[in-house]
């Protein structure tokens, strides 16, 4: 591979410039790829993965000063492009692929004008022609009926098929590379397994890859060679399989062991270290040293270069390879189980759909949770375990059945015999933002929790919020901040901090991690983890993502069209799965060690 | 290639995403002209005798005059200053924007805080009234009412109030549905608030937001309604000073004497041109936070 590469990047660096400050949001990036090979870029929001990602296709945004000495498709300079250039480039040579397939899809537009788009653009198809490749290409990217798709809107498609079509419109006009921003960061496991293969086989069609993803674990399904980003910077770049088997970067340990693997119980998912959600440490050396185990005087003094040291992989790190045995940090003791604390009896709710038909949402639905317990409630969109957890939390009436709190009527008592228990049952959301009073600071986010809303109230029981937050891994610095100056993983502490605030007994978490990072997922799971033993508080912990539910819970059940199709102990549940739902679902799960030998083969 | 690497020494800052406390904000330069223009107004209503005296003094001697030296925005056909009463002019013509829009406000704040609040008939039966108000185009309602209830400055208040009134209640409505199935407001009943707490901790200030932002859009409709009802004779009644009934009067003598509703109109056109201006900022702003 010495001299032409389909796409090449060498030394790019972007800065976004605004009013008042210059961030670096990518360093000195190269990269190169070629046909029919998919390489993945991860890191953490931040790291400059998406800004690298859109540089390469001209869309880096106003604000952005790309800088690169090379950046070249097919031996053709990309540089020097004008936008009218970049217009006839985008979608014929090189396809994007966004994130959130509703808001990158019109509305108001026919999904099969959607992927005819650049049909119309690129290419001289008479009308009937065009509907005909449209159809040929629904029917590629795997979606069904692709003539009646055709003609329907994307609200009208569930999130699975919109990614798809999507993914259809990137490659309508044949480009040779494709771009996919976190193609499946939004959805379900089982899809999200369908998404990537269909990737794959245009990977396996000769078409160039490049997957931007927070998470490694997805990225090996499909990757060739991955390069890890931090800070701007690539920090580790090399064959898949070596990177995932044998990470040579501190960084990309940490991110691998973040990751909730069903081959380990009991054992944390964060370093002590990393656990401190240390920002990049600013100046000369590494920006990793805030995290790094391995970090010395040399690294806080100097960046170290990418270099392969003879190897194939290329590292940015003066202790690479050094890198420990996986530290593992194991917890010391096992929860204490009690007696039955929240028990749900056949519990049904039905909702009128917008075109008048009912809903099944939760069918006969019952379980147990016990004292100290972790229950873990997984299931797809759509499955009812939302709507049972608003049930549970008596947000919602149930039509039939019943749950009882303490072995005391709950769902059925009226709002205002019910309000002095309310604090023994507390709630995390997948949006901490939207949970907050957005006029509240934190500190009277939680001071409310404790009984006293106002600034006065607050200051008074100042000496318990700090305690509070201490407990989630916050310093009191951020006392008088607004949620919406925190970020993700600060806020969804925040709100673990309010829940714990009234000391209750059961905290129902709906998807409390879903909308975060990988490393700082593995930060909040440790969190949960942690609280249980020192609390002894109850999990219902709902979640789609069954590596998240095995890292938290004792227990599980498996809910699919508002119906509990399995139940059981997490790890009888996860190594003989019963149920043909559960199966699937376990085999859409994408593992490393797995993976690893599949890219080797 | 050295100047990068030069580059990746020095800086060291990456793009960390810790969002920091919001950025400062800029003052537009229209903003501050709006501004002061509004102070110089709301000063003329509160203290006119500071600018000039006497807006009922006769002289037919100087009647008609254009503007010169000793009356810089020229006289009347009664021989008034016309400067001495635009000064005047302003506390009534900002009192009838005012006024209405406070009114207005408060009673559509209650309206539609009841209305999303309680649901079920009585928001039908608010809301439909508000339909119905609704249906009426605001002026030809003020005129309706000024009508029934007969000329006069407060009755031009009730009358712009209740034109105003539909509009904020269905806003103030829509709003609260909205806070009222927020998560913020779900996390607070599950701490076990009493309703009654949720509603004037959480529920009612953040419906207020955006009635801020209306109210200080709605003055300058205001005042043009109410100098609309004075210009045709309906609002305040001579001799008392106001910008719509000065105009009214000009219009007689508009090809004698040009000045005589230029100055006028040019307060009102620039009152509520800088109101509006002023809106438009609180209104990006709020629409900035997230709510």
């Amino acid at each position: 591979m010495s001299t032409e590469h389909l796409l090449e990047v060498r030394h790019l660096s972007i800065d976004f410039v605004d009013r008042e400050r210059r961030v670096h949001a990518v360093k000195d990036v190269s990269l190169t790829l070629d046909a029919g090979e998919c390489l993945a870029v991860v890191g953490e929001s931040g790291s400059g993965k998406s800004a690298t990602a859109r540089a390469l296709i001209g869309l880096a945004g106003p604000t952005a000063e790309v800088r690169a000495e090379q950046l070249s498709y097919d031996g053709r300079d990309l540089k020097v492009l004008s936008e009218s250039k970049w217009r006839e480039f985008r979608g014929a040579r090189i396809g994007f692929v966004l994130q959130d397939a509703l808001s990158s899809l019109d509305p108001l537009r026919r999904i099969g004008n959607e992927v005819a788009e650049p049909l119309v653009v690129h290419t001289t198809l008479s009308k009937g022609e065009r509907g005909r490749r449209v159809e040929s290409l629904l029917n590629d990217v795997g979606i069904p009926e692709p003539r009646v798709r055709a003609r329907q809107f994307p609200h009208e498609l569930s999130g699975g098929l919109r990614q798809r079509a999507l993914i259809a419109s990137a490659i309508a006009a044949e480009p040779s590379v494709v771009i996919a921003d976190e193609p499946t960061t939004a959805l379900d496991v089982t899809v999200q397994a369908q998404v990537l293969d269909l990737l794959a086989q245009k990977r396996s069609a000769g078409t160039a890859v490049l997957l931007i993803s927070h998470d490694l674990t997805v990225v090996g399904r499909l990757a060739d060679r991955i390069a890890v980003m931090y800070a701007g910077l690539i920090v580790e770049e090399g064959p898949a399989t070596d990177v995932l088997t044998r990470p040579l970067h501190p960084y990309t340990t940490d991110l691998l062991a973040a990751a909730p693997n069903l081959d380990n119980t009991g054992v944390l998912l964060t370093n002590a270290r990393a656990g401190a959600l240390a920002p990049s440490a600013t100046g000369p050396g590494c920006p990793y040293v805030s995290r790094c185990p391995l970090a010395d005087d040399h690294c806080r003094a100097e960046l170290p270069p990418l270099a392969d040291n003879g190897g194939v992989t290329a590292v940015r790190c003066w202790h690479a390879g050094e890198a420990r045995e996986r530290v593992t940090t194991v917890q010391e003791a096992e929860p204490v189980i009690g007696g039955v604390l929240v028990k749900v009896e056949g519990i049904s709710k039905r909702f009128r759909s917008p075109d008048g038909s009912w809903l099944q949402a939760v069918d006969n639905v019952s379980f147990e949770l016990r004292a100290g317990e972790a229950l873990g409630v997984v299931g797809e969109s759509g499955s009812g375990k939302s709507t049972t957890a608003q049930i549970v939390l008596a947000m919602l009436s149930p039509d039939s059945g019943e749950v009882t709190l303490d072995h005391q009527t709950w769902s059925s008592l009226k709002e205002r015999e019910r309000r002095a228990r309310r604090p023994h049952m507390q709630v995390i959301y997948q949006d901490p933002l939207s949970s907050f009073d957005p006029r509240f600071t934190v500190q009277r986010i939680v001071g409310e929790a404790l009984g006293k809303a106002g600034r006065r109230g607050a200051v008074a029981n100042n000496a318990r919020i700090v305690e509070l937050l201490a407990q989630v891994g916050l310093d009191e610095s951020i006392l008088l901040r607004r949620g919406s100056d925190l970020s993700g993983g600060q806020r969804q502490r925040v709100a673990i901090a309010r829940a714990l605030a009234p000391r209750p007994e059961i905290i129902v978490c709906d998807e409390p991690v879903s909308s975060l990072d990988v490393s700082i997922q593995a930060q909040i799971l440790d969190l949960f983890t942690r609280l249980r033993l020192e609390l002894g508080v109850s999990l219902l912990f709902i979640s789609h993502d069954l590596g998240v539910i095995h890292q938290v819970c004792d227990r599980v059940i498996v809910m699919k069209d508002g119906r509990v199709v399995e139940e059981g102990d997490v790890r009888s549940v996860f190594s003989n799965p019963q149920h043909l739902y559960t199966k699937t679902l376990l085999s859409a799960l994408p593992r490393v060690e797995y993976l690893a030998v599949a890219a080797r083969s | 290639m050295t100047l990068v690497q030069e580059e990746l020494r020095t800086s060291g800052v990456a793009a960390v995403e810790v969002p920091s406390r919001k950025s400062k904000r800029v003052l537009r330069p229209s903003l501050i002209i709006a501004g002061l223009f509004v102070g110089l107004v709301v000063l003329m209503a509160a203290w006119p005798g500071l600018f000039a005296s006497g807006p009922d003094n006769l002289n037919p001697l100087v009647a008609l005059q254009g503007p010169s030296r000793a009356h810089i925005f020229g006289t009347d056909e009664l021989g008034r200053d016309t400067f001495t009463r635009v000064v005047w002019g302003a506390r009534t013509s900002l009192f009838l924007g005012v006024a209405p829009v406070i009114v207005a406000g408060l009673v559509g704040a209650l309206w539609g805080l009841l209305a999303g609040l309680a649901g079920a008939w009585l928001d039908e039966v608010l809301m439909r009234i508000a339909d119905i108000l609704m249906s009426f185009p605001a002026i030809l309602m003020a005129l309706l009412i000024v009508a029934v209830l007969g000329p006069g400055v407060v009755n031009v208040v009730i009358a712009i109030a209740i034109s105003l009134l539909p509009g904020f209640a269905r806003v103030i409505r829509a709003q609260t549905l909205l806070v009222k199935n927020s998560l913020y407001v779900q996390s607070a009943t599950s701490l076990g608030l009493r309703r009654r707490e949720v509603i004037v901790r959480h529920i009612a200030p953040n419906v207020v937001g955006p009635l801020l932002v209306l109210v200080t859009m709605n003055i300058g409709t205001s005042i043009l309604t109410a100098s609309s009802l004075s210009f045709l004779g309906l609002g305040a009644q001579p001799p008392t000073p106001e910008w719509g009934a000065m105009l009214s009067e000009a219009r007689n003598y508009l090809q004698v004497d040009w000045a005589l509703a230029v100055f006028p109109g040019l307060a009102l056109t620039l009152t509520v041109i800088s109101l509006s201006v002023i809106g438009r900022t609180l209104q990006a702003r709020f629409e900035g936070r997230s709510l």
